[in-house]
Parts: C-alpha cells; sequence; structure tokens
C-alpha cells in the first residue's frame, strides 16, 4: 500500500482497515501525530489530507486518498509555520500532548478562514480536546496566526 | 561553627563531587550520606552529592529531578540553577538524571503536617522540618504537592551560586588572581582585561578544588531571569512541533508493542481468559497471562488493541460494593458513625452546645470519583536483559517504580533503570505504577527485546485509581447576621494511607489527613468551629487528583459557608473577609473584590456571581464566577482570580497555571463522574468524560499577590476554589442550590 506524508512516498505492508494514526506512528515512526482516544473525540490525531484537516485514528488506510501532511510537514523547529510560530510567541502548551492536533485544526482553519472571530474559532477548535486547560491561549494564538498569514 | 549554623538553617549543604570528565555541583545531605547512582564508582564521601549542575569539556547540564507532566518543573528548575550560574539555559543540556535516593522531596510531606500551613509559628514550622526525615527514609522522589518550586528554591539557586564561584576560584588558581577580580556571563568567567575562559574549560581544574561554600544568593533585585515577565518555557519549541518525545513516542529497532486488558475491579484479578481468536490475529506475537490480567504482545500497537479487545476473560468479582449506589450508601454509613471516625483537626468553641439552641442550618453534599485522563494513556518501554532491567517512562514516582520492577524481575535494586520521559498530563495519574509492573511482566516473556506497553484509552479510564468519592453534612447556626457556628463532616475510604501502601507496601499508621485536606485547616476564625473526617470502608482504589484533598473539600467547605452566609443575610464577600483571620488570605479576598466590582452575588435579571476560598498547598486561592442563566442553560461569563505564592518566579507559567487550574476545576464540576455499575465505571472514554471544550471556556483575569511570607507552588491551588465559585454563581442567578457533583445532575451548560 502506497501513501505520501510530508512530501515522501512510502510503501507500507498493513492491512487496509488499520487506522492511518497507527500506519504513521507504528510503522513509518512519524510521532508528532498522537494517540488520544482512538473514537475521534479529543482531536490529537489530526492530521491534513490535502490540506483537510481529518482524525487519523478513524482514517482507515485503505479508504486514504490524497496527500498527508502531519505537524512535522507543517513546518520545522528552524522554519516554523505562522500557527507554530504564534503558539510558541503565545507560551501555549504546557504538557504539550494535544497541541499537535489543535495546530493542525488551527492550520486548517486559518486556510479556509483568514480572519475568523471567537465563534468561529469557537467552532472550529472544540472538536480538540485540552486536558490543561491551554484554551485562552490557542484562541489568541490563532488571532496572532491569523493577522501574520494575512501580512505574509 | 559556620558551616554548623548552616545546616541547622537549611539542613542541606552544596558541594561538589569529580565526574567523569568534569564536575559535579549539589546538595549534600546534613545528616546519613545516601547512595547516589549518579555518581557510581566515586569515593565513598563524596557519594552523598545529589548533583543539579554537571559541567565538563562536552558541556553543561542542569539536572532537573522533578518530573515535568506539563506544568514547567524543567524549565522553573533550569532558570533557579541558571540564575546564579551565570548561564543561558537555552543552551544547557536538561536530564531528569536518574533517580536516587539522595533527591528527597521535604515540602511535599510538610504539606501533610498536622498544622494549618497558613501557620507559620515556631510549631509548625518545627513539625513541618520533621515531617522531611520520612520522606528521605520513604525514600520518595516525588513530584507532586506544588512542591518543586518550595523544595528547589534555595537548594537550586545554591547549586548554581556554589558552581559559578567555585569555577571563578579554578579559573583565579590557573592565572594566579584572585576570585574578586573575575566576573561571569553566559558560561564564562570573564577576566579583568575582558577576555574569557569557558566553564567547560575549567571544569577538571573545578574538580579538584574545594567548593567555594559560603556564597550569599543574589538579592532578586538584581535577578536576570526569575520574576521576568514572558519568560520561555524550555520545552516550547519542541511542543509546538511535534518533536517532543513523550515515553509513548520511544522507538527502538527491536521493539514490540503490547497493550493489557486488566480487571475493571482493580486489583481482582484473573479467573481465566480464551485468547483462541486473538491469538489468530495478525501481528500477534504473544498473549500472556499477568498479575492484573492478560497482556497482547505485537508488532503494533493497534493490532495489540485488535487482539486485546477479541479475547473472552473471565474476571474475579470483588467482595466490595459494585455499584455506585452501593458505593455512596456505604459513604453515607460511615458520616457521623463513631466506629468510622478518621480524626477532627479542628474542634473551637462548643459546636455541640451552639448547635443545641437556635436554628441549625443542614446540607448534605457528594461529590463522585472523577478519572484524571491526562491526553497520554499510561505507557512504558521496558527492557529486560542480562539481569538488568531498563524502564522508559512517564512518572512522578521513579524510585517506587525502580523497587517494584526489581522485585518483579526478581533483580537487585541497582540493577534497575528508569528513565523518566516528559509526559503528556498526569493530574497524579502518574503517582500510580500498575502499567509499569504490567510492562515488566510482559517483558520477562521477552528478554533481550524493547516492549512497549500502550494502554487504550478505555483501559486507562477504567483503570485511573480516581479521586475519592465522598460526602459531606454541614450543620451551622448564625446569629446577628454573622456565621457563628460551622460543623462540617466528611466520609471518604482512606487515600492517602492505601496509596503509600499500594506503592511501597508499608502501611502508615495514623489518620488519614486527605479527608478533610481544604475544611479543616481554612483560614477563618468562626466562633464554634469543628471540622471531622469519618473513614469509610476500601471500596474503589483511590489516588490523588490535581490538588487532593482540597479538591472535594474546597467545594464543600465552601459552598456550605455560603449558605450560611445567605442565612445569615450577609455578603457573601464581606463575610468570608470578616471571618477571615489570615493577612495575606483577607488581601486575596479583598482584590478579588476589587479586581470584580463586587457589589453583591446579583447581576440583574438571570444573571450572578458567587465568590468562593480556598487556601491548599499554602497558596490563598479567591476566585469570583459570573453566569448566566440562558435559554440553553448556564453560561459562563468570566472569572476573577487572585492567588498568593508568596513570590512569583514565572509570571507567564503562573498564568498559564491558574488558568489551567480553573479550566480543570470548573470543567469537572459541570459535567464529569466515574459512575460505577458492575464493579467498573460506566464511562470509558472523552465521549462521555467530557470536561469543559474551548466554546465553553469564559474570559480568566488572573492577579497574583506576593504577601505571603513562604514561597509556594502553583501547579493546584487553583483548582478548588473553581467548582463552589460556579455552584454558588448558579445559586446568585436562579436561586438553586446544588449540593452535589458534577453540576450537570441538575443544570444544563451552555
Amino acid at each position: 500500500m502506497k501513501l505520501t506524508v510530508n512530501g515522501t512516498p512510502y510503501e507500507v505492508d498493513v492491512e487496509p482497515e488499520m487506522p492511518l494514526l497507527w500506519v504513521l506512528r507504528d510503522e513509518l515512526g512519524i510521532t508528532g501525530v498522537k494517540y488520544g482516544c482512538g473514537v475521534a473525540a479529543c482531536g490529537a490525531c489530526t492530521v491534513h489530507v490535502d490540506g483537510v484537516a481529518l482524525r487519523s485514528c478513524q482514517l482507515a488506510v485503505g479508504d486514504l486518498e490524497g496527500e498527508v501532511t502531519t505537524i512535522e510537514g507543517l513546518g520545522t523547529p528552524e522554519a516554523l509555520h505562522a500557527v507554530q510560530a504564534a503558539w510558541v510567541a503565545h507560551q501555549v502548551a504546557q504538557c504539550g500532548y494535544c497541541q499537535s492536533g489543535q495546530m493542525m485544526q488551527a492550520a486548517a482553519l486559518l486556510a479556509e478562514v483568514p480572519a475568523p472571530t471567537d465563534a468561529e474559532i469557537d467552532e472550529a477548535m472544540s472538536g480538540n480536546l485540552c486536558r490543561c486547560g491551554t484554551y485562552p491561549r490557542i484562541r489568541a494564538a490563532i488571532h496572532t496566526a491569523a493577522n501574520t498569514l494575512m501580512e505574509g | 561553627m559556620s558551616r554548623v549554623g548552616k545546616i541547622a538553617r537549611r539542613s542541606f549543604l552544596i558541594g561538589s563531587a569529580a565526574v567523569a570528565g568534569g564536575v559535579a555541583f549539589g546538595v549534600y545531605l546534613a545528616k546519613k550520606p545516601i547512595p547516589n547512582p549518579l555518581l557510581e564508582g566515586l569515593k565513598e564521601g563524596e557519594a552523598a552529592l545529589t548533583p543539579y549542575v554537571k559541567i565538563t569539556q562536552e558541556g553543561i547540564t542542569l539536572i532537573t529531578p522533578r518530573a515535568d507532566k506539563g506544568q514547567g518543573a524543567f524549565s522553573i528548575q533550569a532558570y533557579l540553577l541558571a540564575e546564579e550560574l551565570d548561564i543561558d539555559p537555552a543552551t544547557a543540556t536538561l536530564s531528569p538524571g536518574l533517580p536516587g535516593q539522595a533527591y528527597f522531596n521535604g515540602a511535599v510531606l510538610a504539606e501533610g503536617s498536622p498544622k494549618p500551613a497558613y501557620d507559620e509559628g515556631f510549631v509548625a514550622e518545627t513539625l513541618r522540618s520533621f515531617m522531611s526525615v520520612p520522606a528521605k527514609i520513604f525514600a520518595v522522589q516525588l513530584t507532586g504537592g506544588s512542591s518543586t518550586v518550595p523544595d528547589g528554591f534555595d537548594k537550586l539557586r545554591l547549586a548554581g551560586a556554589v558552581a559559578r564561584e567555585t569555577l571563578k576560584e579554578a579559573a583565579a588558581r590557573r592565572l594566579g588572581l584572585s576570585r574578586a577580580e573575575l566576573k561571569t556571563e553566559a558560561g564564562h568567567v570573564i577576566l579583568p582585561d575582558g577576555s574569557r575562559i569557558a566553564y567547560t574549560d575549567l571544569a577538571a581544574e573545578a574538580a579538584q578544588i574545594d567548593p567555594i561554600e559560603d556564597v550569599p544568593l543574589r538579592d532578586p533585585s538584581t535577578w536576570r531571569y526569575l520574576g521576568k515577565p514572558g519568560l520561555p518555557r524550555l520545552d516550547m519549541l519542541r511542543k509546538c512541533t511535534g518533536t517532543e518525545v513523550y515515553g509513548i513516542d520511544l522507538t527502538f529497532d527491536d521493539m514490540l508493542y503490547a497493550t493489557v486488558r486488566a480487571n475493571p475491579a482493580i486489583g481482582a484479578g484473573l479467573a481465566g481468559f480464551d485468547a483462541t481468536a486473538a491469538g489468530d490475529m495478525r501481528g500477534v506475537e504473544q498473549i500472556v497471562a499477568i498479575t492484573s490480567g492478560v497482556g497482547v504482545i505485537a508488532n503494533n500497537t493497534w493490532r495489540a488493541f485488535q487482539a486485546a479487545e477479541a479475547l473472552e476473560i473471565d474476571w474475579i468479582t470483588p467482595e466490595t460494593p459494585g455499584t455506585s449506589a452501593e458505593i455512596f450508601a456505604t459513604l453515607e454509613q460511615a458520616l457521623g458513625n463513631p466506629d468510622a471516625y478518621d480524626h477532627c483537626q479542628r474542634d473551637e468553641g462548643d459546636v455541640e452546645a451552639a448547635l443545641a439552641s437556635g436554628e441549625v442550618i443542614e446540607a448534605a453534599y457528594r461529590i463522585p470519583y472523577l478519572a484524571h485522563a491526562p491526553l497520554e494513556p499510561m505507557n512504558a518501554v521496558v527492557r529486560i536483559a542480562d539481569g538488568q532491567v531498563e524502564i522508559w517512562t512517564g512518572t512522578q514516582i521513579p524510585l517506587f517504580v525502580r523497587d517494584r520492577a526489581a522485585r518483579i524481575a526478581g533483580v537487585a535494586k541497582d540493577q534497575v533503570r528508569v528513565y523518566v520521559q516528559p509526559m503528556g498530563g498526569s493530574f497524579g495519574h502518574r503517582l500510580e505504577m500498575t502499567h509499569v509492573e504490567q510492562a515488566v511482566e510482559l517483558a520477562l516473556a521477552v528478554p533481550g527485546r524493547h516492549l512497549k506497553l500502550t494502554w487504550s484509552r478505555e483501559e486507562d479510564m477504567t483503570h485511573d485509581y480516581p479521586r475519592p468519592a465522598s460526602v459531606a453534612r454541614g450543620r451551622g447556626g448564625v446569629r446577628d447576621g454573622q456565621v457563628a457556628a460551622f460543623d462540617l463532616s466528611v466520609s471518604q475510604s482512606a487515600m492517602a494511607p492505601e496509596w503509600f501502601g499500594r506503592l511501597s507496601g508499608m502501611t502508615l499508621p495514623g489518620p488519614d489527613a486527605s479527608i478533610t485536606t481544604g475544611s479543616w485547616d481554612q483560614p477563618f476564625a468562626i466562633p464554634d468551629y469543628r471540622v471531622t473526617g469519618y473513614r469509610a470502608p476500601t471500596m474503589v482504589p483511590v489516588s490523588s487528583w490535581r490538588s487532593v484533598g482540597a479538591s472535594g473539600n474546597g467545594f464543600y467547605h465552601d459552598c456550605f459557608l455560603d449558605e450560611l452566609i445567605f442565612a445569615a443575610g450577609a455578603d457573601p464577600l464581606a463575610e468570608r473577609i470578616r471571618l477571615c483571620h489570615h493577612d495575606p488570605s483577607r488581601k486575596v479576598l479583598e482584590a478579588v473584590g476589587e479586581m470584580s466590582g463586587w457589589t453583591g452575588p446579583s447581576l440583574g435579571a438571570g444573571r450572578g456571581r458567587g465568590v468562593a476560598f480556598c487556601m491548599s498547598f499554602g497558596v490563598p486561592c479567591a476566585q469570583v464566577v459570573e453566569v448566566t442563566a440562558t435559554d440553553e442553560g448556564i453560561r459562563i461569563d468570566h472569572v476573577h482570580v487572585v492567588v498568593d505564592v508568596g513570590r512569583v518566579l514565572d509570571p507567564s507559567n503562573l498564568e498559564a497555571q491558574v488558568m489551567g487550574g480553573v479550566i480543570f476545576g470548573l470543567g469537572h464540576a459541570m459535567n464529569c463522574e466515574l459512575t460505577y455499575a458492575d464493579h467498573r465505571p460506566e464511562q470509558e472514554n472523552f465521549y462521555d468524560y467530557e470536561a469543559m471544550r474551548l466554546y465553553q471556556v469564559p474570559k480568566i483575569d488572573i492577579r497574583a499577590l506576593e504577601n505571603s511570607p513562604r514561597i509556594r507552588g502553583i501547579g493546584e491551588p487553583a483548582v478548588p476554589p473553581a467548582a463552589p465559585a460556579l455552584a454558588n454563581a448558579i445559586f446568585a442567578a436562579t436561586g438553586q442550590r446544588i449540593r452535589e457533583l458534577p453540576l450537570s445532575r441538575h443544570v444544563r451548560f451552555v
């Protein structure tokens, strides 16, 4: 089975019903994407497929159509995506475990809605759980990232 | 003489020791030397050092033994060292080190001492200092109790200062100068002519000289890092780029992936199982019966999960109550029952006489079991080979892990290595170690291989050692518009002794202070005032949940106080301030009134606000919650929070911890509980254990005061007042008193 992740083509020998999450983590060693619930209730496993934010724990790899981007492909420590830079600037992360999914969700939101209101942020982000309670900084960071991207 | 004085005052000394390629600086315990695994192979006299700074030619390592579960412990420990050492901590390697008995945490047991934290008198201080002795005896290298900052504030700064001066002395001797002529900056000693020698270049020479111990700490007015706004967390870039490696992310070439299914009646064990279907599934290597249940070893975590679900298992049914109704009936039976009496640490005036005359106001309360549910499920990597056990896991209790693993694997303790990993949350969950026991048992079945055990979310939620459920009864009286009598009884299964017994195998005698922590120790002067703890039988095994006893007692104490104040016809804030006899706490209450523009509980039709106060871990915290009763339900609009930690070392992280604590407290109070049927929790995942999501998060304003005489940690104290402030606000807006958590049993939230 073939798939492309962060621009790199891979071939894996797995059953088609294996969720993309576990193909990424256990077969390809791409671990920025996290397992939190396995039932699309927390959003920690959020990745982009052709730019659309999806829960990789619910996407059977056999059903995958399109190129996958994970947090590692969004930006790197040396070249941060605007969302990641805003996350650093607002010191969002506490434990950080949900933040890959939060940032992937936020990046997809901003690609679609360049200047979201608080209500639009609430709607787009409420599927992403944060047990540490970083939500107020997530909201602030999304506004900052929106400004950066629009100025960009 | 000064040496003795220093010991008496601080109970520790900073020293140094040669290590391979350089020098280490750290704390010498004043008492008997304790083995230290970081300095194995050194001479006898040097083995007592707990190193915090290690300098070799390769670089500077800051050893930050308190675990980081998201609260920022790594960063603040590094900044405390760097402030005096004169380095940029971002240029150093941070390491949790290996757990050793020499890391002892005096601060965390001091919190459990039988004097309220606001009592700064001689007896209280003496008791607190004695309580650090058992911490050493019990080998508690423990992260918890908001103790990282109070425990490390002096020790870590002094270690940095001694290291700096000793490096200067090494440079002075090399060049024939005096130490006073030298300065330090950014990891270098600066010579009078402005030239520089790197610390790393001086490490070998520094190891050969006696450490310069008599170093005054810098005045806070000269600090460059501590107390400054916008201090960046040193792990932030990794956490914002998916490059932080949590325990669950570790990968080794030869690694096998495992999961378990254990009896949801924790500890009851396995009657039998049928692995016919599971054993044939793709990727399954072994199915192994273990003490707590059945483990599946496979070549991929998902395949292990699938096979575990396919197992047919018969569990042993325990004798303890198996439903929520039976559990709460058992708690009620113990409440007020003389046979279940555990302790009464507050008994002022004459409560019985006061309540014998006049109207008695009574109210009954209850709180549910709560899962910790950090987003990273429990996991551990274990490799057992050649009589040695290596463990990689996120834990708050590495020494207990080491000792238990040694026992299970049948090796000596010094043959076990525990590598503490960054943690995706804990909230107290990682004060338990069942998952590591299971991983060690499974690793014994695949000797020589790395084995990673991961719990499914469902396994995690149903094997969580939850926050204890409890019940409480308040009886009180009012007189002349004031609260006059307050009598609170709380019934709960033993928490602290059972937790410690599970970990250590030892019995903790005496009362379980956690039953009333957060209610008996509040800084109020009520003429007739009593708080009594009753110990219900052991049912579901329970453990510490962020803010421990205060998570429930804060709700009980403050909600009942609010009812009495209302009955007295007094203002909720003004009466709390009048009753408060502790100056820093009173200022916290006054400040939250000023911040919120307090003019009373009403905010107009359908709107109201509640105030609540709880002092926990020595930190007074007051919160005002404002709500609106809409047609769709209660909306939380705004929260005002004031805390006093004595001195704020990291304003940005304080704000983050307080914000997170408020959201944690509100979210669980709104809609979270573990209910039991057939001896197991009915909630299994985040769809039925949700807490707060972003759309529900109110505006939160925070102020930190610095009037308290001692420095305190802030990971937990913002949690306890949130639930009562919300309940009191709902009463103010709707007239409905809710005496049970979660509040969603009685109201809807928008």
